[in-house]
């Protein structure tokens, strides 16, 4: 019985160190990257290159997936809101809602799971077939020439996803309210333009979605660059690039959130 | 080999953990020769190279290059000096995400301030040097195995390196490849004055090309000398290697346990015989599994 105890003690310790240690490598690798970004700025062409890949490509199903989502939220918000007689309030919920909370959020977990995964199934790809250590051979540091500049894509990306996203989702909210079940126009928008604080709403959310495109962003190059040279270890840091972004994306969000109050 | 050194090992030894791979290591390369490090598979053959290249640091022992202790030169040092070597990985490691220009042009870009014009020239010169100057508009999942490794080998000797060194260069290739990519191998190191190492377990293509070989077995130096000094050698070890035997010093087994055992053909077991334990053995197959 004591030694069942143990080894179930030794096995939460050994979870937790690992744990631990791992954040402490992600920790020196984006310092890492931080300190080999230079290259990333001076030529910027290579940053470019990533923020089309990672950003331009991934426009599709955030554009359709905001869409959607807005939709949805005009549907209820009509809902909830007509028990009140507050129809003419749905622009602003819309709005609020996607500007605060979902933009930031579903963009961010939609470039996790779509850009994200790519980025880490690449980079472990590139491990595999000794890209990175013919690299290292030619006197070409890596982490300045393919990590930073995917890094500072992904930082620039997941804003501008992030705002796209809330567009496309005050339109589709647009559609549902205004043109399907016939809200009033002007104060839909009117009352969004006076309820919608741009510091208070807007810049919160891109602040969110800056921090959100850091984290997705070293969490899928970190996967990547650490992930064994097998078929398997690509396969399972590429999963793990999308659990540990979602989760990571959800708590930041709660912690920001509750700053930002 | 009375040429000046380019490359010195001396009393190198490695160990991955606790598990030793190279044992006391002496090796030589001499400048515009092409020197083969043959042995069986696992046998610290890679993890030579990668010494050279400074990717890992001996557990005692130096290597040094051009008189300059590798794993004494900090970061910069230690890119200065890769600048002037070559590598050429066993699958080629071409980019993917490139043309093959692009994959031969990338180190001038990387390291020079060249116009595009003279990149251009260049990489044609390189990639006709390989036979391949047709292929420049391809991606390299265009290509054949023997054609990915010619571009890399162009890429390789894009900046003209003084030290160039292949890992496995002739596995998995078809004869015409083999020989057309062991033939360059000489033909580039004598006119680029270079030196070449190249790592492989091709006998009979390395016993072609190369000026000097050493013969590596668990982590040491069994055999060296010139490909003639070889071919004459009465060792066991060489004789087996050259002539591809099974039997002689090089085991075909991993050492593993009692092969019996594994196949449970015996076993022992403890039983109560007059109020007594004690331990019997039997013979054949387990049954008790099937219980």
């Amino acid at each position: 019985m004591t030694t069942a105890i143990t080894k179930y003690l030794v096995g939460i310790g050994r979870t937790v160190m690992n744990a631990l240690w791992r954040i402490g490598i992600g920790t020196r690798f984006l310092s890492l990257i931080l300190l080999n970004s230079g290259i990333s700025f001076s030529r910027f062409h290579l940053t470019v290159r990533e923020l089309f890949f990672s950003g331009v490509m991934s426009l599709i199903i955030i554009l359709v997936a905001g869409m959607f989502v807005g939709m949805v939220l005009g549907l209820q918000g009509y809902e909830t809101l007509k028990r009140y007689g507050s129809e003419s309030a749905l622009g602003s919920l819309v709005a609020l809602s996607l500007v605060r909370e979902l933009g930031p959020v579903l963009a961010a977990l939609l470039f996790a799971s779509r850009a994200g995964s790519a980025m880490t199934a690449e980079i472990g790809l590139m491990k595999v077939t000794e890209q990175i250590s013919a690299m290292e051979m030619m006197a070409i540091n890596p982490i300045a020439r393919v990590v930073a500049p995917r890094f500072w894509a992904g930082v620039f990306a997941v804003p501008l996803l992030a705002a796209m996203f809330s567009v496309m989702g005050v339109f589709g909210g647009y559609l549902v309210g205004v043109v399907l079940i016939g809200v009033d126009e002007g104060s839909f928008w009117s009352q969004m333009q006076s309820n919608v604080d741009f510091q208070h709403d807007v810049l919160n959310g891109v602040f969110k979605s800056c921090v959100f495109g850091a984290v997705v962003t070293v969490i899928a190059l970190f996967e990547g660059y650490d992930a064994p040279p097998t078929a398997e270890g690509v396969s399972g840091a590429t999963t793990r690039t999308v659990v540990e972004s979602s989760l990571a994306i959800l708590i930041l969000d709660f912690i920001l959130t509750a700053l930002m109050l | 080999m009375p040429s000046e050194a380019l490359v010195e090992i001396r009393d190198v030894n490695f160990a991955y953990g606790h598990r030793p791979i190279l044992k006391g290591m002496n090796l030589t390369f001499p400048k515009n020769k092409v020197i083969a490090i043959m042995g069986g598979s696992g046998c610290g053959k890679t993890t030579l190279l990668r010494l050279i290249g400074g990717s890992i640091k001996p557990t005692s022992g130096y290597v040094k290059i051009g008189g300059q202790v590798i794993h004494e030169l900090d970061h910069a040092g230690l890119y200065a000096m890769r600048r002037k070597m070559g590598m050429l990985f066993q699958f080629g490691a071409l980019f993917t995400d490139m043309s093959v220009y692009d994959n031969v042009a990338f180190q001038m870009r990387e390291h020079t301030s060249l116009p595009e014009e003279i990149i251009h020239d260049l990489v044609m010169m390189k990639l006709h040097a390989v036979g391949l100057r047709g292929t420049h508009n391809l991606m390299p999942a265009e290509l054949s195995g023997g054609m990915a490794r010619r571009v890399a080998l162009a890429r390789t000797v894009a900046l003209d390196p003084m030290l160039i060194m292949y890992d496995e260069p002739f596995a998995g290739l078809d004869p015409i490849s083999l020989t057309v990519v062991g033939n360059l191998i000489k033909r580039l190191n004598d006119a680029l004055g270079a030196t070449s190492i190249v790592v492989t377990h091709d006998v009979q293509e390395s016993l072609k090309i190369v000026d000097y070989l050493y013969f590596v077995a668990e982590g040491v130096i069994i055999a060296e000398g010139t490909p003639d000094e070889i071919r004459a050698s009465d060792k066991p070890f060489v004789q087996q290697f050259v002539n591809g035997e099974m039997d002689g010093p090089v085991p075909f087994h991993y050492p593993g346990g009692d092969y019996q055992q594994d196949l449970k053909l015996k076993h022992t077991e403890r039983v109560k015989f007059n109020k007594r334990k004690v331990t019997v053995r039997h013979f054949g197959p387990d049954r008790r599994q099937k219980k």
